[in-house]
């Protein structure tokens, strides 16, 4: 391999990853990113410094060693550095995936001062793709069993990476999950073309491997509950639920037929594949040819917008109340939407959803919206303008403007304390709520958030729990 | 998977399954659902627990087949099995002594109020049980629901068994002749629920109905079983299904059940053609049973 040293690699690009052509995709689900050669990662990791304080890592919520990883991708030992990434993250095809790493390693990389950082999450992506798909996924070692169970109710991102780490450090670990098919999030919310589910599957059989038992169909809180959990001889309780409730507009005309909250259009096309209807018995509204826009602009918007084209939308559109800078979703999801077609109505907001004498959506009363103050969230306040009020024909309107919290554990465990906003209060360091052996991490306490902040979520709390039952450190202590 | 352990058809196209689900056996109250699915390409419908046996560490639900899920259940018999149960979900009934209690159920709408007639009568409650069907034939949990009420007054809509008329005509009858109910609950379909709550409004009794939109996750994730209850949107599933009949927006429900029935016919005749002949055969050796040998 060539040797580049010195202001060598500043002259390196950064390596562009290949995807599928927008008018190709829109008609598929297929993944949209393609992933680096073996040849891209190689340059691309050639690109980084090799800072001797990586303050790359201080970006990451798990501090994956990147430095070192991404020297062995430079020198070809690709399965070494895959070795080295799941030293901290167990997830990482899902991470390289769905990560903002440009708000995070790649928001502190040193290159990215001045030209742009090295692409950390395509690097990750591309060696847990190339040992899953060359050697398969390798199982780390685990200690001895040590005879005490976990119970981790959810199997989100937070639930995943807190069993993971309890069962490498000797726990018979058991998952519950509401829902048929394990995954959380990463099955029901995230769409195949962003994040393929045999991949999720995998990751999951892998923790498998690893003595994890999963249990499908388990509603804690009504199959059973934390108090029956903790007396059925687990030792501590992990909760990691996510945050499970929709949030609608309150606006008339919201139960129409054709408006849909984010969670439900997406669960019925990816956990309930109504893509494949009548293969698959789940219905969707049928969208092809019709107007279709999603309120809001995170993440799960995009998701939503842009399965709605895939489905054959005629026009599909993002509706925001504030400007595109304003828009918590990442800049690659918006730059996807956009090559899709996506059509971006900012500075607006639905004030009235108008329905047929059926019940069914065919219109939005919208108002034009300025930026006024900024608001407790630091960005400017959408102000209404007066009189800017106009209609819209609209099929379907899907509504992603976020979630509260699920309400079916904290119903039924009284001595949980749960915050105003109906999330579940936790020590930051330990995860440990205000229930002896009962810990908590992901969107369940910090309301909507990322998969990897969910993560790393879960592996605080798999030590606050290791640390809890080894009797170092009691929360009545604290 | 979860087998079947007991299936029997109650009348034509109502069969009653019992399902290995220990822990929900074990855990459900009158009121509760649960939500289940078929086949491994199947949809999430949600059927309300008619009765458990925690010795067996089974469920009942009793199944209308109207849609191809349904029918597709239906066709299943003791040693089959289903994909995936899972509950119990929903809120259970509110329980206590309200005195005297009129339980109402229209059609399959029955197995939905038996459990909690039952669980009344437990109460102390004076239990008044009015069984609705089309006709005879379609008359389900009568011994049951005569052993559970003080009561039991059934009606068919063509007079073929019973009184001649709706349940809303016996209802009205008990209250102009002056009988004092606490408590009347009305399970069946949308339009019954509907008339029960006009008639007993003026008389200004408590009235509860269980609802029964379209349903996804039946946890509160998805949304879809929002209903409008006193003017404000509820999610069916976490919040219900029983709401006061008086504050329902009836309407909105019901064309909102509508919103996939293009689907369902899609579904249903791509079924019944694939599954002609089993499915006819089926029916017919099961509804012939004469009536006393039905459960």
């Amino acid at each position: 391999m060539e040797k580049v040293v010195g202001k060598g690699r500043l002259s390196i690009p950064r390596q562009k990853m290949p995807e599928q052509d927008p008018g190709k995709r829109i008609h598929n689900f297929d993944e949209v990113n393609l992933g680096f050669t073996a040849e891209l990662a190689v340059q691309e990791a050639l690109r980084c410094l090799q800072c001797r304080k990586p303050v790359c890592i201080d970006g990451c919520p798990v501090q994956i060693k990147i430095r070192d990883f991404i020297a062995l991708v430079a020198k070809g030992d690709f399965l070494g550095a895959a070795k080295t990434i799941k030293e901290d993250n167990m997830l990482p095809a899902i991470c390289g995936r769905v990560c903002p790493q440009e708000e995070q390693c790649e928001a502190t990389c040193i290159i990215g001062k001045k030209g742009e950082p090295v692409a950390i999450g395509r690097l990750e992506r591309f060696v847990a793709d190339y040992e899953r798909e060359r050697v398969g996924l390798s199982v780390p070692a685990i200690k001895a069993k040590n005879g005490k169970r976990v119970a981790i109710v959810g199997s989100g991102p937070a639930g995943l990476s807190c069993a993971g780490d309890l069962a490498q450090k000797g726990y018979e670990v058991t998952v519950f999950e509401a829902l048929h098919e394990l995954g959380g999030v990463l099955t029901y919310g995230i769409p195949e073309f962003r994040l393929p589910k045999a991949i999720v599957k995998q990751e999951i059989e892998n923790l498998a491997k690893l003595g994890v038992e999963f249990v499908a169909d388990a509603v804690i809180g009504n199959t059973d509950t934390i108090d029956e959990l903790l007396n059925d001889g687990y030792s501590a309780v992990f909760i990691g639920t996510g945050a499970g409730l929709p949030w609608f507009m309150e606006i008339p005309g919201e139960n129409l037929i054709g408006v849909y909250s984010a969670n439900e259009f997406l669960t019925r096309v990816n956990l309930m594949k109504a893509y494949r209807f009548p293969e698959y018995d789940q219905p969707i509204i049928d969208v092809k040819g019709k107007n279709v826009a999603v309120i809001g602009g995170g993440n799960t918007a995009m998701d939503a917008v842009r399965v709605s084209k895939r489905l054959g939308a005629k026009n599909a559109y993002i509706i925001y109340r504030r400007s595109e800078k304003e828009m918590p979703a990442r800049i690659e999801e918006v730059h996807h939407a956009k090559e899709e077609g996506i059509e971006f109505i900012m500075l607006t907001a639905p004030v009235e959803f108008i329905g047929d004498e059926n019940g069914w959506l065919k219109a939005a009363r919208c108002i034009k919206m300025q930026l006024g103050e900024p608001d407790a969230s630091g960005r400017r306040r959408p102000v209404p303008m007066p009189g800017s009020e106009y209609l819209m024909d609209l099929d379907v309107a899907i509504i992603a403007i976020g979630n509260g919290s699920n309400p079916l554990i904290s119903q039924t465990t009284p001595d949980l304390q749960i915050s105003k906003r109906g999330t579940i209060v936790v020590d930051e360091n330990t995860g440990a709520t205000s229930k002896p052996g009962v810990f908590a991490g992901g969107d369940i306490v910090t309301g909507g958030a990322t998969v990897i902040l969910a993560m790393g979520a879960g592996r605080r709390a798999a030590r606050g729990i290791d640390e809890y039952i080894r009797g170092k450190r009691l929360p009545q202590d604290e | 998977m979860h087998k079947i352990l007991h299936a029997q058809y109650l009348a034509p196209d109502i069969k009653l399954f019992r399902i290995c689900a220990p822990k929900i056996a074990a855990k459900r109250k009158a009121g509760q659902f649960v939500i289940v699915r078929v086949t491994q390409k199947g949809e999430r419908i949600p059927l309300t627990i008619a009765d458990s046996d925690m010795a067996e560490g089974s469920v009942t639900i009793i199944v209308q087949g109207i849609g191809k899920t349904t029918k597709q259940l239906n066709q299943l018999n003791s040693g089959d099995s289903i994909m995936d149960i899972v509950g119990p979900l929903g809120k259970p009934s509110e329980i206590h002594y309200y005195g005297t209690v009129v339980v109402i159920g229209g059609g399959v709408g029955t197995a939905i109020a038996y459990p909690t007639a039952v669980a009344l009568k437990k109460a102390g409650n004076h239990v008044i049980s009015i069984v609705g069907a089309r006709s005879k034939e379609l008359v389900i949990l009568e011994s049951e629901m005569r052993i559970t009420s003080d009561e039991l007054h059934i009606t068919t809509d063509d007079g073929s068994y019973g009184t001649r008329g709706f349940v809303t005509d016996l209802l009205g009858n008990l209250l102009n002749n002056g009988r004092k109910i606490d408590l009347v609950l009305a399970i069946g379909p949308i339009p019954m629920m509907k008339r029960v709550a006009d008639v007993t409004r003026p008389f200004n009794i408590k009235t509860v109905v269980s609802l029964n939109p379209v349903m996804v996750d039946g946890t509160g994730m998805c949304g879809g079983c929002r209903a409008i209850v006193d003017n404000k949107t509820v999610f069916v599933c976490v919040d219900g299904p029983e709401f006061d009949a008086h504050k329902v927006n009836y309407d909105v429900l019901a064309k909102r059940n509508r919103a996939y029935l293009l689907h369902e016919k899609t579904s249903l005749e791509l079924f019944l053609q694939q599954h002609e002949d089993a499915f006819r055969q089926g029916m017919i050796e099961e509804c012939k049973l004469p009536h006393a040998q039905r459960y």
